[in-house]
């Protein structure tokens, strides 16, 4: 039979116990046991970076994670990102506002990663941008939508922050 | 046809094509709450994961599936042999074609013999995929190994190893075009210029693999089918043909779609054997395809072999073209030869050729079959057509943009019929556009004429720094058509229906501009309901950059029929001529009155009361259907300058600059048509520089099947393309758009790599494949510097 454990892990605030499978990636363990089908799953050998996620605000490729590993963590997904349900974060608006996303498979782990980007470095040049993207594949945008949305995003929070 | 322009001056609101829409799609997908195949769950749904064959040819001896049957948690194992009868000799349904001597297709699981490594053999359905997987790797396959047929080029010599082994030669298609007098060019031609040319086209790379869940229910009889598909029509009707189902009983729907590039137009196997799997079992049954299925088992491009020759007059006017080409189809027949048929049609491209032959060999390999990637066969062509052009240069001593200006197709040639037959079975005529102005632009935009100044400049310093052009003709909107119903029911929501499938081309925000301004509301209070069989009874899929044209024009046409009725009902109601009446707000107003009526009671007076008659000459419903059906292809054009730098110790290519100048008609939204032109060129970067499947000669043994091993382009190697437009709108259809899907990949490997050419000058390199990885190009450089000293 499948070993199984029993794990608590914290997801964007909020506190869920589950018994799971001790080989339960913590990409399947998000999407399929908590139904948080934010997270994507491009390739599940670490690469693409769609599946990125924070643990405990370290960007983590949640396809190269078990879900066990998450033990005791906090766990942050696309779906934490905005302050509230009617309000999106600078991130995600310039990500609209600049075309920074096509079919948005993408995009879940392009926001987490440059998500703690500018928390990192509010003012990141633009080269800094794309080598903090440079592990994250999108075969839509060429990139350049999510460069600009990114640059223009750091912008507005570091004005939001002087305010 | 209606005139576009006198439609647009009709309309009463604020016009909305045109206008830099942010995406509707956006927050939905930004959020976390997009709805792709793998994000839904279905009570009792079963996972299901395929046995692929580990061999590229070989008999199969017999299948044991005991030890997976026993796993706990297996569902069933299913082979050929355990599908209802009906699949035991039935192939998948290929496309027939006067063209084809052998359209093999596979059955929907192998039945005896195996013909690339990736075929699937069997599937296993269990409680998840975990246990899935397990179970597959316990089914016990006895192959008994075939000589396999690899190379395409090797495939068509005499006695080579059969691809199939009950065929008489790996042949699937031999195809011959072209017109005018080749050989009196050739004996007439004061230079002749030869290429032999090789180019590997690599696969789509969408970032959500294939997907499908397949949902029979027993009580309704009925089969839902979410899918990753670009044509959910189109694969609704192969599920019906190999079911022998009538149509009411199945249901095809791609909600969000992670990206397509062409492979989720084939219609596969793995979804009808999921399909005939939850029917047995009657239950849902959920298929996600991994990244490695998606290199051995997704419909990729490959090889292609160029022999090329031009012939030319003293001062660099083209006379003539003489192509013999060898097309690597893979193991199977999918959309039959669609894709060399493109290939050799799309070689003149913006240039006058008076004279023309191509003779094109299709061959079948022991590789996975090959279909259309985004570009589809046209980025070879443009290769082709563009490397000979650059040979010729050199040997009349021509500037390269030089001898292209001298043989450019003038804008007053439009429309100009080459003599062909295009893959839509039309005399391939070019409807619109302004060649010389694309190359002029593009090339002020670069400084081209400057760039010789900066080369020298670059290598004063050790640098070396190139330039390359290429352009691009497209046949795009190709039919037989799509179609769009524009409905205002008792809530007074405008909705648009369409089969139309997006998979991030901003289909929801497009189409939405084009009907919300014939009503006076903005887009964003359009109900799009898209790529759903159950909202719409007829439709193609999206492909060949055709939707714009197709969907966007029965938007339009069905709009304006909708808009008709309800400034006909108003003004039954107002008593005011139609005339006098505007659309806004969700209302019908006499212009400058306070009288008006709203879109929701319009359509109650159309909807009538029980037992109530309507009035007089009154059609119920405030509906229209209507189904673009386009004469023939729309062509776009772009013209791409690329700059790169190499470093010649490791042979790295930077792209340090790129210029398009792009021609798609009608621009509906700005923001989205850079979006496509910019993606597209990082696929056609990963063409140029990278991307590229690898087999082992011998065994035909995939060798890169990880991304890791098949590199695509990323974020520090794909410049921002500077791009400008010159809008010739299209005749063809009521707003005069072309499509924009893949002018940004076409033309972009050779641009670069004539632009590496270009750098590489002082050591004479000479370029004659796509992609050229670093140590192609390292060695190239070191041969350069050996003939140096
Ligand atoms: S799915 Fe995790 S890196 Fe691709
Ligand atoms: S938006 Fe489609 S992969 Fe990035």
């Amino acid at each position: 039979m499948t070993d199984t454990r029993k794990i608590t892990v914290t997801v964007n605030g909020k506190s869920h116990t589950k018994e799971v499978p001790t080989r339960l990636l913590l990409s399947d363990f998000l999407r399929h046991e908590l139904l948080l089908t934010g997270t994507h799953v491009g390739c599940e050998h670490g690469v693409c970076g769609a599946c990125t996620v924070l643990i405990d605000g370290r960007s983590a490729r949640s396809c190269l994670t078990l879900a066990v590993q998450a033990n005791g963590h906090e766990v942050m997904t696309v779906e934490g990102i905005a302050p509230n349900a009617d309000e999106l974060h600078h991130l995600q608006q310039a990500m609209q506002d600049h075309h920074g996303l096509q079919c948005g498979y993408c995009t879940p782990g392009i926001l987490t990663t440059l998500f703690e980007l500018l928390r990192d470095n509010p003012d990141p040049s633009e080269h800094e941008v794309r080598s903090a993207i440079s592990g994250n594949l999108c075969r839509c945008t060429g990139y350049q939508g999510i460069v600009e949305a990114a640059l223009d995003a750091a912008q507005k929070m570091r004005a939001g922050a002087r305010s | 046809m209606s005139n576009p322009v006198a439609d647009l001056k009709n309309i009463s609101g604020e016009p909305q094509i045109g206008k830099a829409i942010k995406r509707l799609e956006d927050p939905a997908l930004l959020t976390g709450k997009g709805r792709f195949v793998d994000d839904f769950h279905l009570p009792n749904m079963l996972h299901a994961a395929f046995v692929r064959s580990d061999e590229a040819h070989a008999k199969i001896n017999g299948i044991d599936k005991s030890m997976a049957k026993a796993v706990p948690g297996v569902h069933a194992v299913y082979t050929l042999a355990d599908l209802p009868k009906r699949f035991h000799n039935m192939r998948m349904h290929g496309m027939p074609n006067p063209h084809v001597s052998q359209n093999i297709m596979p059955y929907v699981l192998a039945k005896d013999e195996v013909c690339h490594v990736g075929e699937p053999i069997a599937i296993v359905i269990a409680y998840d995929r975990y246990i899935a997987e397990d179970a597959a790797a316990l089914v016990m396959v006895d192959y008994e190994p075939l000589p396999t047929a690899g190379d395409c080029r090797a495939a068509r010599q005499p006695g080579a190893a059969l691809a199939h082994m009950n065929s008489p030669n790996n042949t699937a298609a031999e195809m011959h075009f072209g017109y005018g007098d080749v050989d009196a060019a050739f004996k007439n031609a004061a230079h002749i210029v030869r290429e032999d040319l090789f180019m590997h086209r690599g696969l789509g790379h969408s970032i959500e693999g294939r997907a499908c869940l397949c949902h029979y229910d027993e009580f309704t009889d009925h089969l839902t089918v979410y899918a990753a598909s670009q044509g959910p029509h189109a694969h609704k009707r192969a599920i019906c043909g190999l079911l022998d189902w009538d149509e009411e009983r199945v249901r095809v729907v791609a909600y969000d779609v992670g990206g397509g590039f062409g492979p989720k137009m084939s219609f596969y196997a793995e979804t009808i054997v999921a399909s005939v799997a939850s029917i047995m079992l009657k239950r849902p049954v959920k298929w996600i395809e991994d990244r490695r299925e998606h290199f051995n088992a997704a419909t990729q491009e490959r090889d292609q072999y160029w022999d090329v020759e031009m012939a030319l007059d003293a001062e660099g006017k083209i006379l003539g073209l003489r192509i013999d080409m060898t097309h690597d189809k893979g193991a199977f027949m999918p959309h039959g030869t669609i894709l060399p048929h493109i290939s050799c049609t799309t070689v003149p491209g913006p240039f006058i050729i008076p004279a023309y032959k191509i003779d094109c060999h299709v061959m079948l390999t022991n590789k996975p079959p090959v279909a259309p990637v985004r570009g589809a066969g046209r980025p070879q062509a443009v290769f082709a057509m563009e490397r000979i052009m650059d040979a010729a240069a050199a040997k009349l001593g021509l500037d390269r943009a030089e001898i292209r200006k001298r043989n450019l197709i003038p804008a007053e040639a439009m429309p100009y019929s080459m003599g062909l037959t295009f893959r839509d079975g039309k005399p391939l005529t070019y409807d619109s556009g302004n060649y010389p102005q694309l190359l002029k632009q593009v090339m002020e935009a670069s400084d081209y004429n400057g760039f010789e100044a900066r080369k020298a400049e670059a290598l004063k310093q050790g640098r070396y720094i190139g330039i390359g052009i290429a352009s691009a003709i497209e046949g795009t909107g190709l039919g037989p058509f799509e179609g769009a119903t524009v409905r205002i029911g008792p809530s007074g929501t405008v909705t648009l229906l369409t089969g139309a499938a997006a998979q991030g081309q901003g289909h929801v925000t497009t189409f939405a501009q084009i009907c919300a301004e014939k009503f006076g509301i903005a887009p964003g209070d359009v109900r799009v309901v898209a790529a759903d069989t159950a909202v719409i009874a007829n439709g193609t899929g999206t492909f060949a950059s055709r939707q714009a044209v197709n969907a966007g024009s029965s938007t339009h046409l069905a709009a304006i029929q909708v808009r008709e009725k309800v400034l006909q009902i108003a003004s039954f109601i107002l008593e005011a001529s139609p005339g006098d009446i505007e659309l806004a707000g969700g209302n019908a107003i006499v212009k400058g009155t306070d009288k008006k009526i709203s879109f929701k009671d319009i359509s109650r007076a159309v909807t009538g009361q029980s037992g109530y008659a309507l009035p007089k000459g009154i059609e119920p419903g405030l509906e229209s259907t209507r189904y673009f059906s386009p004469e023939q292809a729309a062509y776009s054009s772009n013209t791409h300058i690329a700059e790169v730098e190499v470093d010649i110790e490791t042979g790295g290519v930077k792209v340090t600059g790129y210029w398009i100048a792009h021609d798609c008609g009608v621009v509906i939204n700005p923001l989205v048509v850079q979006g496509q032109v910019q993606g597209g060129l990082a696929h056609g970067i990963g063409n140029a520089l990278l991307e590229w499947m690898h087999y082992d000669p011998d065994t035909c043994q995939p060798l890169t099947t990880t991304l890791a091993d098949y590199l695509l382009p990323t974020a520090d190697m794909v410049p921002k393309a500077e791009i400008s437009h010159v809008v010739s709108p299209s005749p063809l259809n009521p707003i005069g758009v072309k499509g924009a899907g893949e002018g940004g990949t076409i033309p972009a490997p050779a641009a670069i790599i004539s632009a590496i050419e270009h750098a590489l000058s002082p050591f004479g390199v000479h370029l004659t494949q796509a992609p050229v990885p670093p140590h192609h190009l390292v060695d190239h450089i070191n041969k350069g510097r050996k003939k140096a000293h």
